[in-house]
């Protein structure tokens, strides 16, 4: 095993029901690095991230076969709990989805639940966190106030530290720009670019310049099958797959 | 064209219509209660209990008995409400077992309150011995307003954005402290409204506690959950049925409808307050 893979992704099949959103997907996921899944909608990307930390456990009838492996464990394993799973491998979703609690509580949420007890630790957590999705001199004087105050951009950047302050690992996000404005979504990709120095980032998106800008590799999908595979300038250049370049020519999807 | 007009005219007058009578009629109602019975009330009708064969003095026992039997009531209904919807919304997985239980929870909001008197009668007071007695009373009550506070409880709880519960799950926090932290704060304000029902229909009912708690006469206040208690529902219907003074004590019957009236839109009122409260702070 390559020791620069914190996620690999073993033969996976998944299923709603009875019908197949994932056909043998195997790939390996590299720390800290960015990796974008791209491809047309219904092709399974989003499926795939919600795997990652087992989001997909919510939905009623849901089935997985194969492995996948986050430090030499199967995530999938019976004994494995999601909850801690979860804890490292954190996630930001399409929607900026803010608690109706103020911006201090929102981001002290998890980690008080979590054990954290100390007011000048849960203090310190805030700032770091909130730092590092730079929003701190935004929000530092109004921390009291309700995070539904905020404009769309930076509730996602609430949502973004309230995952960070849990230390994960891991930061899956689903499409964390198509709910927000231009502006709002170049601070986000800023933002990734720095983040990827201590997280591994995996995230979904619609947008293929977005993937081009920020990935490091890529993952093209369609129809529930991993198409190609590569680093992001080669699958954007000359990718090996014929239905990978009609798809980022914008020939279909 | 001008047909269309017409129609449209004569939908719009009829929903205005269909409104105003049903306002005008609950106007009608409330006024006229008070007019007839307002004359009854003052002071010592409030504080004193009922004497010369309940034909004069005041009905204190028996609003005390209704505040304690609804209170009692909504004491047992809440909790267990509550918890059976977190169920059938947060953790059942739908099917023929479910499905059992929630047609059973809508036959219980069917079913007619003197059955649920009977039912009280043969299960707290003779079977297990309690008596007719406040506890008894509270808890007929409470399995009578039941299905209203589980259905209430149920859409609050599944009117909370599934957004929420993401969140709080993708944090790895589990999924009970995601219930307890997230959920069920959110869902407060709709769980309110269905124990304001409740209250309101505990509160008025006088067939379920005839049989469990209700006190033809007493003087005495309750000293424990034990005792008979008197109750402004059954006092009515006892003045207006059983009485050898029905023309006589009309006023007091009024005043005792008044009293009953008021008692309950007072406990909405709060409800309603605390709710309106708890929507501002939580919005979304």
């Amino acid at each position: 095993m390559l020791s620069d893979n914190i996620i690999e992704i073993k033969k996976v099949n998944f299923y709603y029901g009875a019908s197949k959103a994932l056909t043998d997907v195997t790939m390996d996921f590299k720390k800290n690095k960015v990796t974008a899944l791209i491809g047309p909608s219904g092709c399974g990307k989003s499926t795939l991230l919600r795997l990652l930390n087992r989001m997909n456990d919510l939905i009623d009838g849901t089935r997985v076969e194969g492995e996948v492996v986050f430090e030499d464990r199967n995530i999938y394993d019976p004994n494995v709990d999601p909850v801690e799973i979860r804890r490292r491998i954190g996630m930001v979703f399409q929607k900026p989805n803010p608690f109706p609690k103020s911006i201090f509580n929102n981001i002290t949420y998890g980690p008080k639940l979590g054990g954290v007890k100390n007011r000048s630790e849960l203090e310190a957590l805030v700032e770091q966190s909130l730092k590092q999705a730079s929003l701190w001199n935004e929000v530092k004087d109004i921390l009291n106030q309700s995070a539904m105050m905020l404009s769309g951009g930076q509730q996602q950047r609430i949502c973004i530290a309230r995952a960070l302050a849990m230390k994960p690992d891991v930061l899956l996000m689903d499409e964390p720009t198509s709910a927000l404005d231009p502006v709002s979504t170049a601070k986000i990709e800023e933002l990734i670019e720095e983040l990827k120095k201590k997280y591994t980032i995996i995230i979904v998106t619609h947008n293929m310049q977005q993937a081009a800008r920020i990935s490091d590799y890529t993952g093209f999908f369609y129809l529930g099958k991993l198409i190609e595979y590569n680093p992001t300038e080669k699958l954007f250049t000359t990718p090996d797959v014929k239905q990978t370049e009609e798809y980022i020519t914008g020939r279909f999807g | 064209m001008k047909w269309r007009y017409f129609k449209q005219n004569l939908f719009f007058v009829t929903v205005r219509l269909s409104a105003f009578i049903i306002a005008l009629s609950i106007g009608a109602f409330l006024v006229y209660i008070f007019m007839n019975g307002i004359g009854a009330v003052n002071w010592d009708f409030l504080t004193l209990p009922p004497r010369d064969s309940m034909t004069k003095g005041g009905i204190m026992p028996a609003i005390l008995g209704t505040f304690y039997l609804t209170a009692g009531a909504i004491i047992i209904a809440l909790p267990l409400g509550v918890v059976s919807a977190i169920y059938l919304s947060e953790y059942a997985k739908q099917g023929p077992v479910i499905r059992l239980i929630r047609i059973g929870i809508n036959c219980l909001a069917g079913v007619p309150s003197v059955v649920f008197g009977l039912f009280g009668l043969g299960l707290f007071v003779v079977f297990l011995q309690f008596g007719s007695c406040i506890l008894s009373g509270a808890l007929t009550l409470g399995f009578l307003i039941l299905p209203t506070i589980i259905g209430a409880s149920e859409e609050a709880l599944k009117g909370v954005p599934q957004t929420f519960r993401e969140a709080s799950l993708g944090l790895g926090v589990s999924k009970w402290q995601t219930i307890l932290r997230i959920v069920l704060p959110n869902a407060l304000p709709g769980i309110l409204t269905g124990s304001i029902l409740g209250i309101g229909r505990a509160a008025g009912e006088t067939a379920p506690i005839m049989f469990t708690a209700a006190a033809f006469f007493t003087a005495k206040l309750p000293t424990s959950i034990f005792d008979e208690v008197m109750a402004l529902p059954y006092h009515v219907y006892v003045l207006a049925t059983a009485g050898t003074h029905i023309e006589e004590t009309r006023p007091i019957q009024y005043g005792t409808i008044l009293v009953l009236v008021a008692l309950v839109s007072g406990i909405d009122l709060i409800a309603i307050i605390m709710r309106s409260y708890i929507r501002k702070k939580k919005r979304w």
